[in-house]
């Protein structure tokens, strides 16, 4: 399949048409979605409408900077009468009343949402294997899973069932499954994108952002997704910035910063590829630094009680009075109980629990309220960092795609794939996760660019020197 | 009333009232009451997966108006998440102030010279409105339930006073001088009966000069009178509870206006954990001073000085005077009083007729011109109408509008000269003679007499004062 920016230019110029892009993506996704469950739902009526009023703002002499680019959307983004279940039993036969302002923003930019994909229960997860709806396969070793919580998002383009799609990243869930299936994927700078209809698991990390195959096609989505929503209080207020533009800046005189805490621990051939981007980068102009942050080392904790505790508030709606699942019974905390207990799948119960904990009276101080301390300083020395350096790199996860129920059975050894891409989440700053390298089996190595905020552009121009070096483009 | 024995309550009050926005706190719903229910709504005041509050600036606006007339301090405030599960809460959380409220330590001055202490007023969202139908008719054990959540997300501010309550009646007096504040600000229509202000009332008693007793707090009060009803019953229940050597539980208690008794909601072991914490889905809220005094130009004078202004135009005002200043500006009607005084008319008469007269007729206030009740008040005072004409000529007024004199003509109420008002003095004091050789030797009463006789001739039309003076003359 062609990426995102050749099609829109194609459909631009009227070479070819949405209608009969969506129809090459619609038989792919027919051909290989049995076996990868990448989608839970693909929206064939609608995309095929879609697709026709692009055709016909084209014929009218619209230009469209996504005209006609067949995307995925991560089933935790709400969607006009498209079924919208954050892959839990507790919203299975949901369909939202409205729409999310970045999928406004996609068909507005003329591109095609085709359907929902597979995630990880309430993006619960590093592997798609908590979606009550069976678990996605990666398509590059089918006994693998493709990463999480977006792996539906990201196998949906490994698969080339959509050249781009959108997933969400509250602690990695970008760019963890981006790294696993061999794909570009950026966690924006929080307030960047509008979270307006994202459907929330820890509010204050959550932030939608793009997969693609290229540098280029991620920076194209993110400038259409990005900038001001007045629906969104905690939105940036400036307009989307320029990043298709800069996409080929180079990295010729950027201080770049390889550091410590951000690879320690990964396998062997995922440290060799970090070091090989390193010296790519210095090849193309960069200088090179080393330095240890070790506030990056609670991440982890700070993160497993922040994410949980906003969690456990987020999801107390899904109580079967208004919407979704409703199990009966005679009293209404029974039913809560018995609805919630029916509803909701073990790593969220988890969660939930953990996070209520954290909150409740005589543990809050200790829990909740050290990991907001540890937060404020993992923000101040990213900071820090960010005065010696414009931009860190480190790995994105510890391994390559890993086997299924291999880290089901132990939630730490699952967490830990997290434990690279959680620091960012937690200071709100940007990164960027690029292919480089390929390790066991031929499977591929994620490299992680980490940025202050707003530095997307500087980040993707990196990503495009890495992309380049490893001759993907 | 007077507690028996020494004791004294101490009750602190927080009062809930509903903002007159056009829209709700956090969406472009609107805020309206009455509406058919579950018609005001979206996915943000539904809790709809994904969607996102964003803060309405005129409740803020309004709530900085409520702290500027509470004398409060503005600061840079936060919201937090109040977690419990009730089906009328969609979120299953309230956005509340906690820590660090919009408006905090002020004070409110009562009528009678007294001085409540406000400890904060902050913003959160009201929740829906539930009702069970059948079985026990509460949430458990009903046969249904049904919720409207038209009210969801309504802006509320809840001020919270400090415990410097020391009587039922002074509770009422602080809540009813608070709704005068309210309306004067424009932040609240003050409508109790439609829910826009309730009281939760926290009542212990102690023995003069104790330290504070165990507080009970009586939720959901709607009214100044069940309020007035709940802390004095709530008070002598403590006080029976502890001279019978009992103690008083820590409690929410409900007060139930048919029986006339507050009974146990909660104890405080069953209290909820709400787990507070900063909701991530909103900034801080950091009105710059530019903001706050463009909301402090904007307020007009709250009643307490609209009381002192009227004080200053009687000079002395006697108790009944003062009284009757409360219900002027109680009702908005100082304004009539202002511009007699201004058209150099007699204040006690326009004060007079506005606490009665127009008071009594409130209803119809709008058809009531400012002119035409100074001119009626000139007329009064002028002796061409007499107080009982004037008072008729007002009704008239207020039932349909019109010119003072122009009514006055039409009802018979003619001008009586000073000649013709003479010779019927002059008439009645040839036909009583003894009556009038007492009245000479010193006997005022007799005036009224005089009066008297001179009204049955004029069918109420002579002015009681002319009558006075004709009197005088003669003696």
């Amino acid at each position: 399949m062609k990426n995102a920016t050749d099609i829109a230019a194609a459909v631009n110029a009227k070479i070819s048409s949405a209608s009969a892009e969506l129809d090459k993506s619609l038989a792919v996704i027919a051909e290989k979605n049995g076996a990868i469950n990448a989608f839970l739902f693909v929206d064939t009526d609608g995309a095929k409408s879609f697709a026709s009023n692009v055709d016909e703002r084209i014929a009218q002499g619209e230009k469209l900077p996504l005209a006609g680019v067949p995307i995925a959307i991560k089933d935790n983004l709400c969607q006009t009468g498209v079924p919208t279940t954050c892959s839990s039993k507790i919203l299975a036969d949901w369909r939202p009343p409205y729409t999310a302002t970045v999928v406004e923003r996609l068909i507005a930019a003329g591109a095609i949402p085709v359907g929902k994909t597979n995630l990880d229960e309430f993006a619960m997860g590093s592997s798609t294997e908590t979606s009550a709806f069976g678990p996605t396969k990666n398509p590059l070793d089918l006994t693998r899973v493709p990463g999480g919580s977006s792996g539906g998002s990201a196998a949906a383009v490994a698969a080339d069932m959509t050249p781009i799609s959108l997933g969400s990243d509250t602690g990695g869930s970008i760019r963890q499954p981006a790294a696993l299936c061999g794909l570009v994927g950026i966690k924006p700078t929080y307030g960047l994108v509008s979270r307006y209809g994202l459907i929330a698991f820890a509010s204050s990390l959550d932030q939608v952002g793009p997969f693609a195959k290229t540098v280029a096609d991620a920076a194209l989505v993110l400038e259409v997704i990005a900038g001001h929503d007045p629906m969104d209080s905690t939105s940036l207020p400036e307009p989307a910035p320029s990043l298709v533009a800069h996409v080929n800046d180079g990295v010729a005189g950027k201080r770049v910063a390889l550091v410590k805490e951000l690879y320690e621990g990964a396998d062997d051939e995922v440290v060799a590829s970090v070091k090989a981007a390193v010296a790519a980068l210095e090849a193309a102009g960069a200088t090179i630094v080393e330095l240890s942050i070790p506030e990056l080392r609670l991440g982890l904790s700070a993160y497993y009680l922040i994410a949980p505790a906003e969690a456990s508030s987020n999801l107390a709606r899904y109580d079967g009075v208004r919407f979704g699942l409703r199990e009966q019974a005679e009293d209404v905390n029974d039913m809560y109980e018995a609805t919630r207990t029916a509803g909701f799948g073990a790593e969220v119960k988890r969660r939930i629990m953990l996070g209520t904990y954290a909150l409740s009276a005589g543990y809050f101080d200790a829990y909740y309220g050290q990991a907001l301390k540890v937060r404020t300083q993992m923000i101040k020395a990213f900071a820090k960092a960010y005065e010696q350096a414009d931009m860190l790199i480190g790995a994105t996860t510890p391994t390559v795609a890993f086997e299924f129920g291999s880290k089901t059975s132990n939630p730490m050894a699952m967490y830990l794939s997290d434990v690279f891409t959680i620091p960012t989440n937690l200071a709100g700053d940007a990164a960027v996760s690029v292919p480089f390298g390929t390790g066991e089996n031929d499977l591929p190595i994620g490299v992680q660019i980490l940025g202050p905020g707003r530095s997307e552009a500087t980040l993707l121009a990196a990503a495009r020197v890495l992309e380049i070096a490893d001759g993907r483009a | 009333m007077t507690l028996p024995n020494g004791w004294e309550m101490v009750v602190g009050l927080e009062v809930h009232t509903e903002l007159k926005t056009a829209t709700k706190m956090f969406c472009g719903c609107a805020n309206a009451f009455g509406s058919e229910p579950n018609t005001n709504i979206c996915p943000v005041c539904l809790g709809l997966p994904g969607s996102l509050p964003v803060l309405n600036k005129m409740a803020v606006e309004l709530a900085m108006a409520i702290g500027v007339a509470l004398h409060c301090t503005i600061a840079p405030s936060t919201f937090h998440r109040k977690n419990y599960f009730y089906p009328d809460m969609p979120k299953d959380f309230q956005i509340s102030q906690y820590d660090l409220p919009i408006n905090s330590r002020g004070y409110l001055d009562l009528p009678d010279g007294s001085q409540i202490s406000v400890e904060r007023a902050h913003l959160e969202e009201d929740t829906g409105k539930s009702t069970h139908l059948g079985g026990t008719g509460r949430i458990h054990g009903a046969d249904r339930s049904m919720v409207d959540y038209n009210r969801s997300g309504v802006p509320l501010v809840e001020i919270v006073s400090g415990p410097d309550i020391r009587s039922a009646a002074q509770a009422r007096a602080y809540a009813s001088e608070l709704r005068g504040i309210l309306i004067a600000t424009g932040a609240s229509d003050g409508r109790m009966e439609e829910g826009s202000m309730r009281f939760d009332a926290n009542v212990s008693v102690r023995k003069s000069g104790e330290p504070f007793g165990t507080r009970c707090e009586i939720k959901n009060l709607n009214s100044l009178r069940s309020l007035q009803r709940a802390i004095d019953y709530e008070a002598l229940r403590q006080i029976e509870v502890l001279e019978e050597g009992g103690s008083i539980r820590q409690e929410t208690r409900h007060w139930d206006e048919n029986r006339g008794e507050t009974s146990t909601m909660r104890v405080k072991e069953e209290a909820e954990d709400y787990r507070y914490f900063r909701e991530p889905d909103l900034v801080e809220l950091s009105p710059d001073q530019a903001w706050q005094d463009r909301v402090r130009a904007a307020l007009p004078p709250m009643p307490a000085a609209r009381r002192s202004r009227l004080e200053e135009l009687l000079g002395d005002p006697s108790d009944a005077q003062r009284d009757a200043i409360g219900t002027v500006v109680e009702l908005d009607l100082d304004g009539f009083v202002i511009s007699a005084a201004q058209a150099k008319a007699d204040v006690a008469i326009a004060l007079a007729r506005s606490a009665n007269e127009i008071a009594a007729d409130i209803e119809n206030v709008a058809k009531l011109s400012t002119e035409a009740f100074v001119a009626t008040v000139l007329m009064e005072q002028k002796g061409e109408l007499s107080a009982t004409q004037a008072k008729k000529v007002l009704g008239v007024l207020l039932e349909s509008g019109g010119d003072p004199s122009t009514i006055a003509k039409a009802l018979g109420f003619e001008q009586m000269g000073a000649d013709a008002l003479g010779d019927l003095v002059a008439k009645c004091i040839e036909e009583n003679p003894s009556e009038w050789q007492r009245y000479r030797e010193g006997d005022d009463k007799l005036s009224q007499f005089f009066i008297g006789q001179i009204m049955k001739l004029t069918k109420g039309q002579a002015n009681g004062k002319s009558v006075i003076a004709e009197l005088q003359q003669r003696k």
